[in-house]
């Protein structure tokens, strides 16, 4: 309760509770967001003291101009075979995740998280990493799956929970688990997966191993008290490791000014942590490469972790269960100032005269096919809610290396309760 | 050996067996702890794997997390239980679960050591028993040991173990055992036979009760301290009590505790933790659905009151040998 005897001397108090700038129905105008030209930031050493880094906290690292050319210090130079690469896998991304949303609406899974408009923060990253590095990603980095190889029609059996799931329909869709593929499993529980990459760098470190660590979380995960602790660790062990946030604008419904955009910007947490911070333009698979890169070597070479933001913006919805028209403008996708992720790698490679109208179109085709071919494929293994896919007692199956007598005796109790009520779950 | 001693020699053995096995935790490098459980470890096997951590818990749980994915073997430690919450998510949603959720893919072979348990005028915050909300989790092991030769064989079995363990330590029997009579002098492990450990590797298995005392009256489950008050009241009241000390709690030995009830066709169950939601409900239910026909009195619960742990009020809410005392008698009214 408010005080009985307020000081007439003294302006009352108010609470500030932070406003996105545009709801549904507003016009959009994002020219505040303020964007820097590309080729500007500068590129620091690799092994530069984690107090150099302040102004490049408050920038952003971009390499592809408006024309589509790459300019500055942090232009990769990467080949036009590479390039067309990353092109590719950020494009299969995308017809991937447009198919598998599509099948979620129509029933086939429960759920789905497209990373539309987010292609180039996982798919240029992982190009940069070698393919031993561990990724600890959150649910919207499938491109690093994508990008290093993984089956299709595993990540397909994964989100119809079928007979082919590897993860024997114990987890929601698209919380993959793929270790020999560097990709350490998915929690629901978010920023949890902080620390623990900070952990298996740390231990990477203590092992005399070579590889490193790279861990992503959303920017409105970054509240969460794993990321203080995990970002603390990388600091005082100099872990091997690189923290990304990927700054997409949007938590489910709350704007990144919730999470404390409004006042700061996330990159600028590392300063206060010491840890190198480096500000990238997201939709720039350029910048995120050199960066990511950049981040590569520092951490190879002991100079300890890289915290990096990539301002970017989420232009689906948080998932198929969301509608974000209910919280903001709709118009926001295609004013994003910093544009579509595929579109400005394919305008780079074309301005190369490496790529063109002709073979983009041609190549969106062949993807569109590969991704409804894998699709076939992995529904023979069938479809979540079309029967069990997994024989019933596999529900007890990995809680403990070993089955202890209690998780025997529910096991034999559903066994027998299930065969006396006559139920078909043979059904398949 | 005391309880420390055997604690220490634990983590020595294991750290000279398999390179994998890290200690780490808040002071219990260069220090070697606040209970000294980890003295001279870092001398002996160094820096990058006995080390000092920041004030996180959920940090240390979750960078352990981490290294037991790439494959190593931490001990991290949590300087007292009451101060094990904020790691409650990496623990209950992480390594509880990781083997589950990534089907054998990841696994989180990490034992987590912590004093735990009052009697030590710790007050609110250093003399919790939160067992119970470990026990209900599925996926982590719970140990807690009452003497210094099971402290040290369960904690090795408990490292070797490639599920998540939480290995309580009760602090008031680190260096005696304690009957529960708070005024009068304090024991020492070295007259009792259980403070008699080998310096080598040996193994306790989890999963396997022990029983502390025979005998044909009435059964009591309990752990930790609480082993030790019972001892000393049934001899005290002259009950021939059969004692069983659990030593493990998930896994729980079942079949000990059932032939013990349906031989005695009685059952106190004691701990210190509070009563509601208490691990010692688990342990009624299990004996009522499994011994009912045995049993010739109600099953009654000697356990901390369901407040939180007072300071100067310690004694009066500490299970001792008065509250188990009447509790026998209860039991025993009819036989």
């Amino acid at each position: 309760m408010a005080s009985e005897h307020p000081r007439a001397n003294l302006p009352t108090l108010s609470l500030h509770v932070p406003e996105p700038k545009f709801r549904p129905g507003d016009a959009v105008d994002f020219a505040a967001v303020g964007i820097p030209p590309a080729g500007e930031a500068r590129r620091p050493d690799t092994a530069a003291h984690p107090g150099d880094f302040t102004d490049l906290a408050y920038t952003l690292v971009r390499v592809l101009d408006d024309d589509g050319h790459a300019v500055g210090p942090w232009n990769p130079r990467l080949s036009p075979d590479m390039l067309r690469k990353m092109l590719r896998n950020m494009a299969l991304l995308r017809a991937f995740d447009e198919r598998m949303f599509r099948a979620q609406r129509q029933g086939k899974t429960s759920f789905y998280m497209k990373a539309l408009g987010e292609e180039a923060v996982a798919v240029a990253a992982t190009h940069a990493l070698d393919p031993d590095d561990m990724c600890f990603p959150s649910y919207r980095q499938q491109g690093i799956l994508i990008t290093r190889g993984y089956p299709l029609v595993e990540m397909m059996n994964q989100i119809y929970s079928n007979r082919g799931d590897k993860l024997q329909g114990k987890q929601l869709p698209i919380m993959y688990s793929a270790r020999d593929h560097g990709f350490f499993s998915i929690s629901g529980n978010l920023t949890t997966q902080y620390p623990q990459a900070v952990g298996w760098a740390m231990a990477s470190a203590a092992k005399g191993d070579t590889r490193i660590a790279a861990t992503w979380c959303g920017e409105g995960s970054t509240a969460e008290g794993d990321f203080h602790s995990a970002c603390t660790f990388a600091a005082v062990y100099r872990a091997p490791v690189i923290l990304n946030i990927v700054n997409n604008q949007w938590a489910i419904s709350s704007f990144s000014g919730f999470a404390g955009a409004e006042s700061t910007t996330f990159a600028a947490r590392a300063v206060g942590y010491g840890i190198a911070g480096l500000r990238v333009d997201g939709n720039d698979a350029l910048a995120v490469y050199a960066a990511t890169l950049w981040a590569a070597e520092r951490a190879r070479t002991n100079q300890g972790p890289t915290l990096i933001e990539h301002f970017t913006y989420r232009a689906e919805g948080h998932s198929t269960s969301d509608d974000p028209t209910q919280y903001r403008s709709a118009g926001e996708p295609n004013a994003w100032p910093l544009g579509d992720p595929v579109r400005r790698l394919k305008d780079h490679l074309i301005g190369l005269r490496e790529w063109d109208e002709d073979r983009h179109a041609a190549q969106d085709k062949e993807l569109a096919d590969l991704v409804k071919a894998e699709q076939k494929e992995a529904e023979k293994n069938g479809i979540l809610g079309h029967g069990l896919h997994q024989p019933l007692d596999t529900l007890f199956d990995g809680v403990f290396e070993e089955m202890p007598w209690h998780l025997k005796e529910q096991r034999a109790q559903m066994l027998a309760e299930e065969t006396a009520s006559g139920r078909p779950w043979d059904r398949k | 050996m005391n309880m420390i001693q055997a604690i220490n020699s634990a983590l020595d053995v294991m750290m000279a067996r398999d390179p994998d096995v890290i200690v780490m935790g808040e002071d219990v490098g260069y220090f070697g702890g606040v209970f000294r459980a980890t003295a001279g470890l870092q001398e002996k096997h160094g820096k990058t794997r006995v080390f000092d951590t920041p004030i996180t818990e959920c940090g240390i749980i979750g960078v352990a997390v981490g290294m037991g994915a790439y494959g190593l073997r931490p001990v991290p430690e949590i300087q007292f239980a009451d101060y094990i919450y904020p790691a409650l998510d990496q623990l209950v949603s992480e390594a509880a679960r990781l083997r589950y959720r990534s089907a054998g893919e990841f696994i989180s072979p990490i034992t987590v050591r912590s004093p735990f348990g009052g009697g030590i005028f710790g007050g609110q915050t250093h003399s919790q028993s939160p067992e119970g909300i470990f026990t209900h989790i599925s996926g982590v092991k719970t140990v807690i040991p009452s003497t210094p030769y099971d402290a040290k064989g369960l904690l090795i079995a408990a490292i070797e173990d490639n599920d998540p363990t939480i290995f309580f330590e009760p602090k008031r029997i680190y260096n005696g055992p304690f009957d529960g009579y708070w005024d009068k002098p304090s024991q020492n492990w070295s007259k009792h036979p259980a403070g008699e450990v080998p310096t080598g590797y040996y193994k306790v298995d989890l999963g396997k009760a022990a029983v502390v005392r025979a005998g044909e009256a009435v059964t009591i489950l309990c752990y930790g301290t609480m082993v030790h008050v019972c001892i000393a009241t049934c001899a005290e009241l002259g009950v021939d009590a059969e004692i069983v000390d659990l030593r493990t709690l998930v896994p729980l030995d079942i079949e000990t505790i059932e032939a013990s009830v349906k031989k005695t066709g009685r059952c106190l169950i004691v701990h210190e933790a509070t009563r509601t939601s208490g691990f010692g409900a688990e342990l009624s239910a299990l004996v009522q659905e499994r011994c009912f026909y045995h049993l010739e009195a109600p099953i009654e619960r000697v356990t901390g009151f369901d407040t939180p742990y007072p300071h100067s009020l310690e004694w009066a809410y500490f299970p001792g040998p008065v509250r188990i005392g009447e509790a026998l008698k209860k039991i025993m009214k009819d036989a």
